[in-house]
């Protein structure tokens, strides 16, 4: 059987089967069991590209490539250790009464919807589908935002719909503006909006057509980035929703949504060469680490200052690929690659600390390494790692990107350090209280998952000392892909 | 200036003159009918000019002279814009000297006269009806100027002539800028002849009149005067819509014959918008005055929108 | 002529979307939200007839079922259920908004002159309506402040953006038009609920409640 149709047909199955027994005591392992299944058809589709190159499938509505097939593998990787990780913290929360069970079987049907609408968007060929599979992966997160039904959880998931919602729309009207573009460049009805036959007459396409389309297309998938000034949902949907879907959101939606500007960006570039999407991206890249930076110092709620963060991350990858050539854009897709891992990996630690705490600010979680260690080295370390410390991953990618800045765009070079800066001070010195500080408290009902985050740390390390060449080679393809 | 394009002009003017009375009686008339009463009967107006025109007109002691020209020039405008509007020929020697622009000049040149003179005898009602006055005017005549031009849009020309004389030659084409734009002239053109949701010129209740309270102080052959004067403003608002929307029938330059048949087609047309005019005032409530603002800032909208529209789909087939 | 009857269309569509921002009855705007679905459906119908273009037709009945019958109908019954038939919207100052929605037409316009031009749709012209449209939506749900008027807001941008496709390109590829009205119905039913929810919390539908969340 086709790897890409059970990469599907995986999280679709489990979305009814968990609609229906979601709130079983099993359930939770039902969810892993999943998304193993979805993790080892990305393994074997993986495989199956690296050996025989990229391809089309089901009559050219699907299309995978060395890009995206390096974010099919993390999606499905990163979603897998996240349902190992929300088993023993869906039980916490069930025993602190703030989920129940018709509540769980919402939660685990909408998890698995999650991982194939981004599955979905990753993998489709047509860029209207791709508009339908974010939209779908919206209305799926904002139901696992509201799931605890507070009035904060509420007012974060209205927000998110709407300023999503919004913003989605405008990428409608750009992928229309596309289809036009494409009608016009001699597509015939059928593949107009494929990409990849956009892709070979993208020269072709009219320039005026695509510098709307892609404005449009950029506020519409940015808004789901989370690029500044269209953030505002951001940091209420991850402070509010369940730490489990904090860490798919961080770590996996935002890659999803900033894959579907790289794809509108390739088109675009090839109608009116990068100058338009390069400074485009590079503008918003860079005000989102600046404000984000400075937003963060100010934070009080610990997830909340970690979504600040994630905005932050997203601003200088988008800033990496608006640079563009093949060691920006390398930069670019390491960022993605290590930012998911120990994003996800910080969401995971600060789960539990927060579960422990019984609160998410931070001034009251005091003293991790005492009630229990390995939460607290774990958040430690995340937080290094996320801060560019060597020699984990993040360090590697953010001096590649910042090397690049300095011989390519010297303006900028000053801008990113000030926001680096400023969030390593503000970042650092909030977690040292909570990991050393005094005090301690009662351990929890289940054992933590820690296996997640030590997993992910651990990948981020080794891809801070060594990127094996296969890997290497992947993300030149990558990024010949994107850059051109 | 040919010899016929004198004669249609005196005719018009001559029309307008004698019709105006009778289009006003026209509309009471039928709103009596729809509100099922008796009314006064279709010749009311002109048995109200005729009287007042025997009655000596008292004049207040400290008035200036400028209270007893009023009337004569606001009567003159509205003479010459009945002028201007070609409602039986297009063949007009007056049009060049006036476009649209210069017709909405001329009922502004009788709203200030007016409002002057109300003022001019200081009585507290003068006063606030010429303040109420000059609101309502002051948001209507944008609207009106914005119909006129997304019809002069149309026909490249502001002089109202031409766009008759276009509009009436092109075959027929569905125009939704002209939709609008008409939409917007009604709720103007309410607005402008102390109409029913605006103003109600049958009620002489102190608080919401407008109308009624500026002409409170004339009386007698000054009276006649605005009266008629008012007559002729209804009559040349309906003309100006016929002309702009329905301008079938209107005869061409050098046609005497087509100037004969146009008069009664012209009645016809009037009788249908008399109609509608009392079935809108019977149907719709009178608004608080605070109200109206907002009333004429749709009609303005319509207009504008009308326009936009006009501009964005000229290039369209 | 039917060139002409499209530009009517998208004339009548814009001015709904006028008359949306300025209407302050929540029963009013769900008409005039069926208003705009009907115009969509006709607007639809006759570029299928002028096109020879049978997915059009399709599309039609789909956004007839949807946005003529099932939205509304949801609609009225959220509204009925929730109490808030008759509700009024006090604020806001319609003259001014109305004059911004102009500009914002204007606006519109100017960004879609030159693409239309480009186009080879019968319909270009009226690509800057519906972009005019879409913006004027926008406008409305950011001057509301009740719940279900932002959610009609945000159905309004949507159409919209239908009519910005049926214009421009003769609709989408079916597919997706099948995917974006499956979103749209299942956000409808989302909002919904949450519409319910929001209203056990904080006993109000003033989106002023929802303002909470800021940082410190």
């Amino acid at each position: 059987m086709d790897p890409l149709l059970l990469l599907l047909a995986c999280p679709l199955a489990g979305t009814f089967a968990l609609g229906l027994f979601g709130h079983r005591a099993r359930a939770p392992e039902l969810n892993v069991a999943f998304s193993l299944g979805t993790l080892l058809a990305a393994g074997a589709l993986t495989a199956d590209v690296i050996a025989h190159g990229s391809r089309h499938a089901l009559e050219r509505q699907f299309f995978i490539d060395a890009l995206n097939v390096f974010l099919v593998a993390l999606t499905a990787f990163v979603a897998f250790t996240t349902a190992l990780f929300s088993r023993p913290y869906m039980r916490v929360e069930q025993a602190h009464g703030r989920m129940t069970a018709p509540r769980l079987r919402l939660y685990h049907s909408m998890y698995q919807l999650f991982t194939f609408t981004m599955l979905l968007a990753l993998t489709t060929n047509n860029l209207g589908l791709l508009w339908v599979a974010t939209e779908a992966a919206t209305l799926a997160t904002v139901l696992l935002v509201s799931v605890y039904r507070t009035a904060a959880s509420l007012e974060a998931a209205w927000k998110y719909f709407i300023l999503c919602g919004v913003g989605i729309a405008q990428a409608l009207f750009g992928t229309v503006l596309l289809y036009m573009a494409s009608e016009r460049a001699g597509i015939g009805e059928a593949g107009a909006l494929l990409w990849t036959q956009l892709d070979m007459v993208k020269t072709a396409l009219d320039p005026r057509i695509m510098g709307l389309a892609f404005a449009f297309l950029f506020v519409g998938y940015g808004t789901k980035v989370g690029l500044v000034p269209v953030h505002n949902w951001l940091p209420d949907a991850h402070a509010e929703g369940p730490t489990p879907v904090s860490a798919v959101l961080s770590g996996l939606l935002l890659n999803v949504a900033l894959y579907a500007v790289l794809r509108c960006k390739v088109l675009t570039d090839g109608a009116l060469g990068p100058a338009l999407t390069g400074q485009l991206m590079m503008a918003f890249g860079l005000l989102s680490v600046l404000v984000a930076a400075f937003f963060l110092s100010r934070q009080r709620d610990v997830k909340r200052m970690f979504a600040y963060s994630s905005i932050e991350h997203m601003g200088l990858i988008t800033f990496a690929f608006g640079i563009g050539g093949p060691v920006a854009t390398f930069a670019g897709l390491l960022h993605m690659t290590v930012h998911s891992l120990v994003k996800s990996a910080i969401f995971f630690a600060v789960g539990h600390a927060a579960q422990q705490a019984g609160t998410q600010v931070m001034s009251e979680i005091r003293g991790l390494i005492r009630s229990s260690p390995t939460v607290g080295w774990g958040l430690m370390i995340g937080a290094l790692a996320i801060l560019g410390m060597p020699p984990f991953g993040v360090f590697a990618s953010e001096f590649l990107i910042l090397t690049t800045a300095m011989r390519e765009q010297p303006w900028a070079t000053p801008f990113l350090l000030v926001g680096l800066g400023v969030a390593f001070a503000a970042v650092l010195r909030r977690v040292q209280p909570m990991v050393f500080g005094e005090d301690s408290f009662k351990p929890l009902p289940q054992r933590p998952a820690l296996v997640p985050v030590f997993v992910h740390l651990g990948i981020a390390l080794v891809l801070g000392l060594y990127i094996p060449p296969y890997l290497v080679d992947w993300y030149r393809e990558a990024a010949r892909l994107v850059a051109g | 200036m040919s010899p016929l394009g004198a004669a249609s002009q005196l005719l018009e003017i001559a029309a307008a003159l004698a019709l105006a009375p009778l289009f006003a009686g026209w509309v009471a008339q039928c709103r009596a009918w729809l509100q099922n009463r008796s009314g006064p009967g279709l010749l009311q107006p002109y048995r109200l000019l005729h009287k007042l025109f025997h009655k000596d007109s008292v004049i207040a002691a400290h008035a200036s002279p400028l209270f007893r020209i009023a009337p004569y020039v606001v009567f003159g405008c509205m003479t010459l814009a009945c002028g201007i509007v070609p409602t039986l020929s297009t063949d007009l020697p007056l049009s060049p000297a006036a476009d649209a622009i210069a017709l909405v000049g001329l009922f502004a040149l009788a709203r200030v006269f007016v409002s002057l003179a109300a003022m001019d005898v200081g009585t507290a009602f003068g006063t606030l009806g010429a303040r109420r006055e000059m609101l309502v005017g002051f948001l209507a005549e944008p609207a009106l100027l914005m119909v006129f031009f997304s019809a002069a849009l149309i026909s490249d020309s502001t002089s109202l002539t031409t766009i008759v004389k276009t509009l009436s030659s092109q075959a027929l084409v569905i125009r939704p800028s002209l939709a609008f734009a008409a939409v917007a002239l009604v709720m103007a053109a309410l607005a402008e002849n102390a109409r029913v949701p605006v103003d109600n010129p049958a009620t002489h209740l102190e608080l919401t009149m407008i109308h009624e309270a500026l002409v409170l102080e004339y009386s007698g052959r000054h009276l006649a005067l605005i009266e008629w004067a008012s007559a002729l403003k209804l009559f040349a608002y309906a003309c100006i819509g016929i002309a702009l929307f329905a301008p079938w029938g209107i005869a061409q330059a050098h046609a005497p014959g087509a100037l004969l048949l146009a008069l009664p087609v012209l009645a016809g047309k009037l009788a249908v918008a008399g109609f509608a005019l009392a079935a809108l005032e019977t149907l719709s409530a009178k608004m608080r005055i605070f109200r109206v603002p907002e009333f004429l800032g749709m009609a303005f909208l319509l207009a504008v929108i009308a326009m936009l529209v006009a501009i964005l789909l000229q290039g369209a087939p | 002529m039917s060139g002409q009857l499209i530009n009517l269309f998208a004339a009548l569509l814009l001015l709904l979307a006028f008359a949306m921002l300025s209407q302050r009855r929540i029963l009013s705007l769900i008409h005039l939200y069926t208003a705009q679905g009907v115009v969509l459906v006709c607007a639809a119908a006759v570029m299928g007839h002028a096109t020879h273009q049978p997915h059009l037709y399709v599309s039609a009945g789909l956004t007839l079922a949807l946005k003529v019958f099932v939205i509304p109908w949801i609609l009225h019954r959220v509204i009925a259920r929730l109490n808030v038939r008759w509700d009024v919207e006090t604020l806001i100052n319609i003259p001014t908004t109305l004059l911004a929605g102009i500009v914002l037409v204007i606006f519109a316009f100017n960004v879609a002159a030159p693409i239309a031009e480009l186009s080879s749709s019968i319909a270009r012209g009226t690509l800057g309506i519906a972009l005019a449209c879409v913006l004027l939506s926008l406008m409305m749900m950011i001057t509301r402040s009740k719940a279900v008027p932002q959610v009609i807001g945000f159905l309004a941008l949507e159409n919209g953006l239908f009519f910005a496709a049926t214009a421009a390109t003769y609709g989408m590829p079916m597919v997706v038009e099948l995917g974006i009205a499956l979103d749209v119905l299942v956000g409808i039913l989302i909002l919904g609920v949450f519409l319910f929810q929001i209203r056990e919390q904080f006993d109000s539908l003033d989106i002023r409640h929802l303002e909470k969340l800021k940082d410190q």
